[in-house]
């Protein structure tokens, strides 16, 4: 990445090298007294008068303590007993460090900004039978809107007409091409590769995906982690503490103690030198910036470094089955004639992932024979089939009935169908494992969380297929919606954070109560972005051992900044104590560590 | 309820921190956090109180940075 200066960058360049070259000058004359400190202070003002501008102007305002007032105190002392070049080499450090950190903030924004051009410019609407350029603002919903290869998709919607491949990396990190074709769903900030696509718009611009994830992503950085508020409130502490001590340092040996005032007032200055907390303050809220990045370049919208940082923590992880671990089609294994006949038309109206599959296994149902259509949370469903009460479910709805039935053998998905008080017969499903489920698991198990539990309202025989392909630690079978809440708040209360992961359908009340709540393939799903703290965009299981791999990262280079920065600051406060710190130490502990702390951070800029 | 405004001229982190730490305190105002990275404040009161809450704030971060103001959406 090219790096643009601003004005004021520029400036600043030019009056480090002036300084520098002035300094040069001075240190090289052969001069004595007044005039040797006027050589120095040509330097010292070019490179520090709006330091001591600010300094005066927040005294005028009534705030001490701030970094410019520090800076103008330690290197007026330093004049005062006579270490000139090292006065002006503190003033010149300090702005080289500033300008370090201007560049490294105003870079991992533009990263961020760069990653998050997704949103496009323009549509091409279709009015009055031609397509008109327009900003996709102005498009209203159940507008038709034309796409051509290599264009953005501006606004969700239906494909009306044409195929084409989709590539959606910028939005779920996913480098294979989506194929869509007339009927399918696509999103806005997919990328059109071949084919030309009539669409028809079936949200705002404001309401489209696009708009959703940017908007995450630009409030992702106000939730702030521990860490963040830890140091915020630590800097307002440490700066009047090192002030005062380094008062207590100035006059207290000298005066006391028989010190010679020449030595404890520079050590004083050396403690005013590394006051500044700025390297901390900077860099800690840069690395989780950069984490939350890392993590939406990979399809992991993360809604706050708070998330971030618990996600590292987390040693549970709490899936649902149905969705989640498998994709939520389910294939019709065996089934008795009359029992596929009457499930079908019973589930004639549902979006039940086993009515939709049983639907697909039957094919042609003629809707007119079917009446009084009532969905039972958690069991099943009722209706009038060809005049006939009809009972389409789980065992505890025959059981409620009191309806006798043969319980399945076979280690699927039962659905159990009874007509007019009679079994008749049952529908065995299988749901179909995520292909990549076994490897995510085996993989979180490898970063150390031994806890994963799956839920399902299903019952145990299928869940235990399902446990044991993909390899989870524990499983809970036969979960009413509402007894997932409660399965997963027994769950909670362990050392680490409880995650729970969901399709982002009729869970939001789990998600919410988790410590994490993650939706996965969230493309387009309102609720499921709105309920959950971590967003999937695709629902591929192994973005999740991705996400706490990045979380960790974050945490380590986050927590490696404090431990050092604060470690080099109170070693070199020591030293000085003893005598042993002079002030290039202390540039070193005040500007050496911000850049490298800044350095430190930037890395998760290329995760 | 709550309104994100846009800060200019937000330059150091530490400054952040502190004014956040001011604008918490001002009388009405629930929540307000001022992101660094982002460059942001996002302030929670109730709805007829912000006007005058606005005030204070714009007090509050010229006291800290004054070169800082807020964009008004």
């Amino acid at each position: 990445m090219k790096i643009r200066f601003t004005k004021s960058q520029k400036r600043t360049i030019l009056r480090i090298a002036a300084s520098a070259v002035l300094l040069g000058v001075a240190a090289a004359l052969p001069l004595e007294g007044v005039l040797k400190l006027t050589a120095f202070l040509i330097p010292y003002l070019v490179i520090g008068w709006d330091v001591l501008y600010r300094a005066i102007m927040n005294i005028a305002r009534g705030r001490v303590f701030d970094e410019n007032f520090l800076m103008g105190l330690a290197t007026i002392g330093a004049l005062a007993i006579g270490q000139y070049p090292e006065a002006v080499f503190v003033m010149l450090f300090y702005q080289t460090g500033e300008l370090f950190q201007d560049v490294a903030v105003a870079r991992s924004r533009q990263s961020i900004a760069d990653l998050m051009s997704i949103a496009p410019d323009t549509a091409n609407l279709l009015s009055g039978g031609v397509y008109v350029t327009v900003s996709p603002e102005e498009v209203p919903i159940g507008s038709t809107i034309l796409i051509r290869p290599g264009e953005r998709i501006p606004l969700d919607g239906v494909v009306l007409d044409g195929t084409s491949e989709l590539d959606t990396a910028a939005l779920t990190g996913e480098s294979v091409p989506r194929p869509v074709s007339v009927g399918d769903a696509v999103i806005s900030g997919c990328i059109n590769l071949r084919g030309v696509l009539t669409v028809k718009t079936e949200k705002t611009f404001g309401d489209s995906a696009v708009s959703r994830i940017l908007e995450l992503v630009e409030n992702a950085a106000a939730k702030k982690a521990k860490a963040e508020n830890f140091i915020s409130v630590f800097a307002r502490y440490y700066t009047p503490a090192v002030v005062v001590a380094a008062l207590a340092a100035a006059f207290i040996p000298p005066l006391f103690f028989n010190g010679v005032w020449e030595e404890w007032i520079f050590r004083a200055l050396i403690f005013l030198v590394v006051s500044c907390p700025c390297a901390l303050v900077i860099s800690i809220p840069l690395g989780f910036f950069g984490g939350i990045g890392a993590a939406s370049r990979h399809g992991i919208l993360v809604k706050g470094g708070n998330y971030l940082e618990a996600l590292a923590k987390a040693d549970t992880f709490v899936f649902d089955k149905t969705g989640t671990i498998t994709t939520g089609t389910f294939s019709v294994v065996s089934a008795d004639a009359e029992a596929l006949y009457y499930a079908a038309h019973a589930g004639a109206e549902s979006t039940h992932p086993l009515s939709v599959s049983i639907r697909e296994s039957f094919g042609e149902i003629d809707r007119s024979r079917v009446r009084n259509i009532t969905e039972i949370g958690g069991r099943g469903i009722s209706a009038e089939v060809d005049g006939h009460f009809v009972l389409s479910g789980n065992a505890n709805l025959l059981r409620e009935h009191g309806v006798a039935f043969t319980p399945s053998a076979a280690d699927a998905t039962a659905v159990y169908v009874s007509v007019d008080g009679q079994y008749v017969g049952c529908v065995s499903l299988e749901d179909i494992v995520k292909p990549e489920a076994a490897q995510a698991f085996a993989e979180l198990r490898s970063l150390g969380i031994s806890r994963t539990v799956m839920l399902t309202g299903d019952r145990e025989e299928a869940a235990e297929r399902v446990a044991e392909a993909v390899g989870v630690s524990a499983f809970q079978a036969n979960l009413l919606p509402q007894d997932k809440v409660s399965a997963v708040e027994e769950l909670l209360g362990g050392k680490g954070h409880l995650v729970f992961v969901g399709d982002g359908i009729n869970d939001a009340p789990v998600l919410a109560r988790a410590d994490i709540g993650v939706a996965m393939g969230a493309l387009g799903s309102d609720a499921a972005i709105e309920a959950a703290d971590v967003v999937l965009m695709d629902d591929s299981l192994t973005r999740l051992p991705e996400a706490v791999r990045i979380a960790r990262k974050t945490r380590r280079i986050v927590w490696q900044n404090i431990i050092f920065a604060l470690g080099i600051k109170f070693g070199v406060i020591i030293l000085a104590v003893f005598g042993y710190a002079n002030m290039w130490e202390a540039i070193f502990a005040d500007v050496g560590v911000a850049v490298i702390a800044i350095l430190n951070a930037m890395r998760m800029l290329r995760v | 309820m709550q309104k994100s405004y846009k800060l200019e001229n937000l330059c150091c982190a530490h400054c952040a921190a502190n004014m956040e730490h001011a604008i918490k305190k001002i009388s009405g105002v629930h929540s307000a956090t001022v992101a660094f990275m982002t460059q942001k404040l996002i302030l929670e009161a109730e709805e007829a109180d912000f006007p005058a809450i606005l005030e204070e704030v714009k007090k509050a971060i010229r006291k800290v940075e004054p070169d800082c103001h807020i964009i008004e959406p």
